[in-house]
């Protein structure tokens, strides 16, 4: 272990702070799903991917994170900033005119740690494997890391990835399913039923693991458990639950923070169950 | 009227399938993904030299754009292959978001485009696809017009960094170009030079001008005839050089008018030197089944259609 899972949790407790600044700031932005995977951006980041920050479109002999769900880029910007890929103050200009820090993330403005552009949903699987199999003919045995949101298993990509990956074993890809349940409309078991998604994914070939994304001991040894399994012929599912909102009491739980940001009132009120522990930017 | 001649007909995809190979052995960072069509898309030779360098993604082709996206993340030149249909259409939005904006270094190579995919009919005829790939920003568009012009496309596309479409098709149709020809991306190739009329082709109707010329000869009228390989970006300076000598145009594509060639000219000369022009295209219509020959009569894209369309813009001159 780098840190200590307190550090951790420290950790992810700034991520969260900046998460609901952020939206607050420009009044726009997700907010719950963001807040649900801070642990898991925490725990990647700080722990498990081996990576630089003096970044490099290729990131050769490095392991790369692709996001498919791009609307929860607040904690992936704050992720990257607090693991040094730019300075945090830039955090300030999300969503703004002009920033490198879009409303969902791109490689067109050329923000370090970006590789692929996301937010229409359910291309990201695609384009890890992609990677993955770009590594393979490079003699790169690093691994590839996507997260994907369970709503947006709705989208038909993300099946033809699913066939594809096992087929043509695609052993260095480790894939989590932000499974919190909820999408803009409802719970997905109203609006989609996502059902078995471990009978699915194991019916297509992966080899599936469960996780509990909110829990930082949990998420830190599960990914690293992960890591052992590649390399064996078979792609990794990590179904990893979350609440989304997770860490302010009033967004846990409903698909209603989703998309909306929280008003002056309500920023103070997330704020005051958020230390802050690295300083704000 | 300059003499062009052809000893043999060939398939332009052919010459991709040639061009890949080529391409493949020149550079190992090539590599090659198929939604099955490998026959239709003559990738045989690759494949054979190369399989380690070749995905078969099935009938997925959405799959085929994400994954040849990240490809290029580690490096690689990928160069997809599928039906033209199903390499725009289809997958709008894939290449939109993970080609396009994400500025990937993807060649997406599609057969079978227009009308003279033939039998198959209209679900398979596409004639929208220049229109949805110019407007992409950043994306390369290409149509050549013959075998060795296609082969060498593809050679020249290889070396360049971008997003790019290379469009192309399936019947056999006379090689006429030089097969040891340099590619130039956005450079138009000079056909013929003449004083009434400038004629503006692109693939298969490239041929179908020169008939047009050898037709507009007999009857007293000096074509000018340049071929248009690249759509986008249009070589604008060629296209003006010589509107301002005939003080004319008609542009000719297998393609709908709303959104091909004919537009991308008609907007040049529209701000910079407003000129009469007539488009032979199709007219807002899908197509049908039929022979490729039979089709490219009933929808007015053959050599007759271009001279009466010389004609008539001539006869709008002032």
């Amino acid at each position: 272990m780098k840190h200590t899972i307190k550090e951790l949790e420290d950790i992810a407790s700034q991520i969260r702070r900046d998460i609901v600044r952020m939206v607050h700031g420009c009044q726009s932005g997700h907010p719950g799903a963001s807040l649900g995977c801070a642990d898991f951006f925490t725990a990647l980041y700080f722990e498990v991917l081996n990576h630089k920050t003096d970044f490099t479109m290729e990131g050769a002999g490095e392991d790369l994170f692709f996001l498919s769900n791009g609307h929860i880029s607040p904690v992936w910007y704050s992720t990257l900033a607090h693991a040094g890929y730019f300075d945090k103050s830039e955090l300030a200009t999300f969503r703004k005119l002009d920033s490198r820090l879009q409303g969902h993330p791109t490689t067109h403005e050329h923000l370090p740690g970006i590789r692929i552009a996301s937010g229409s949903l359910g291309q990201g699987l695609s384009v890890a494997i992609g990677a993955a199999l770009a590594k393979k003919l490079n003699g790169d045995k690093s691994h590839i890391f996507a997260l994907l949101g369970d709503g947006e298993l709705q989208e038909g990509q993300n099946w033809e990835a699913a066939m594809f990956a096992p087929f043509n074993k695609v052993d260095h890809l480790i894939a989590s399913i932000d499974y919190n349940g909820q999408q803009i409309d409802g719970p997905t078991s109203k609006v989609l039923a996502l059902d078995s998604l471990q009978a699915k994914f194991e019916a297509f070939g992966w080899h599936v693991i469960n996780t509990d994304g909110n829990d930082m001991q949990a998420i830190v040894e599960g990914l690293h458990y992960a890591k052992t399994l590649t390399g064996k012929g078979k792609p990794i599912l990590n179904l990893m639950s979350t609440q989304m909102g997770a860490g302010v009491d009033y967004m846990m739980g409903t698909h209603k923070w989703h998309g909306t940001a929280p008003n002056d009132e309500q920023l103070a009120a997330a704020l005051a169950q958020l230390p802050e522990t690295l300083g704000d930017y | 009227m300059k003499k062009y001649t052809y000893t043999e007909k060939k398939d332009t995809r052919s010459g991709f399938g040639a061009g890949l190979h080529e391409a493949g052995k020149k550079n190992e960072n090539v590599v090659a993904l198929c939604a099955d069509l490998v026959g239709s898309l003559k990738m045989d030779a690759f494949i054979k030299d190369f399989p380690e360098r070749f995905t078969q993604v099935g009938i997925a082709e959405a799959n085929m754009i994400g994954i040849a996206a990240g490809m290029t993340i580690g490096g690689k030149i990928p160069f997809t292959g599928t039906f033209a249909n199903f390499s725009t259409g289809r997958v709008y939005d894939q290449i939109r978001q993970s080609v396009a904006y994400s500025n990937k270094n993807v060649k997406i190579c599609a057969s079978h485009a227009g009308l003279t995919l033939g039998e198959d009919g209209a679900t398979h005829q596409i004639l929208e696809d220049i229109g949805l790939m110019k407007m992409l920003p950043g994306m390369v568009v290409i149509n050549p017009c013959d075998y060795n012009q296609t082969k060498a496309a593809t050679m020249a596309i290889a070396e360049y960094e971008g997003p790019v479409y290379l469009r192309f098709g399936r019947p056999v149709i006379p090689v006429f170009t030089d097969p040891d020809q340099k590619f130039e991306i956005g450079k138009a190739w000079m056909v013929n030079e003449g004083t009434d009329v400038t004629i503006i082709a692109t693939g298969h109707m490239v041929w179908k001008a020169i008939e047009a010329g050898e037709k507009l000869a007999e009857l007293g009228i000096d074509a000018e005839i340049i071929n248009i390989h690249t759509i986008k970006p249009l070589d604008d300076e060629a296209i003006l050089k010589s509107v301002k000598k005939t003080g004319c145009v008609v542009t000719c594509e297998e393609h709908n008018k709303f959104g091909g060639l004919g537009e991308s000219v008609a907007r040049l000369l529209t701000t910079e030197l407003p000129t009469p022009q007539e488009f032979v295209a199709t007219n807002d219509t899908f197509g049908e089944s039929g022979t490729p020959d039979q089709l490219m009569s009933k929808y007015g894209l053959d050599a007759v259609n271009i001279v009466e369309a010389v004609q008539k813009v001539i006869g709008r001159k002032k």
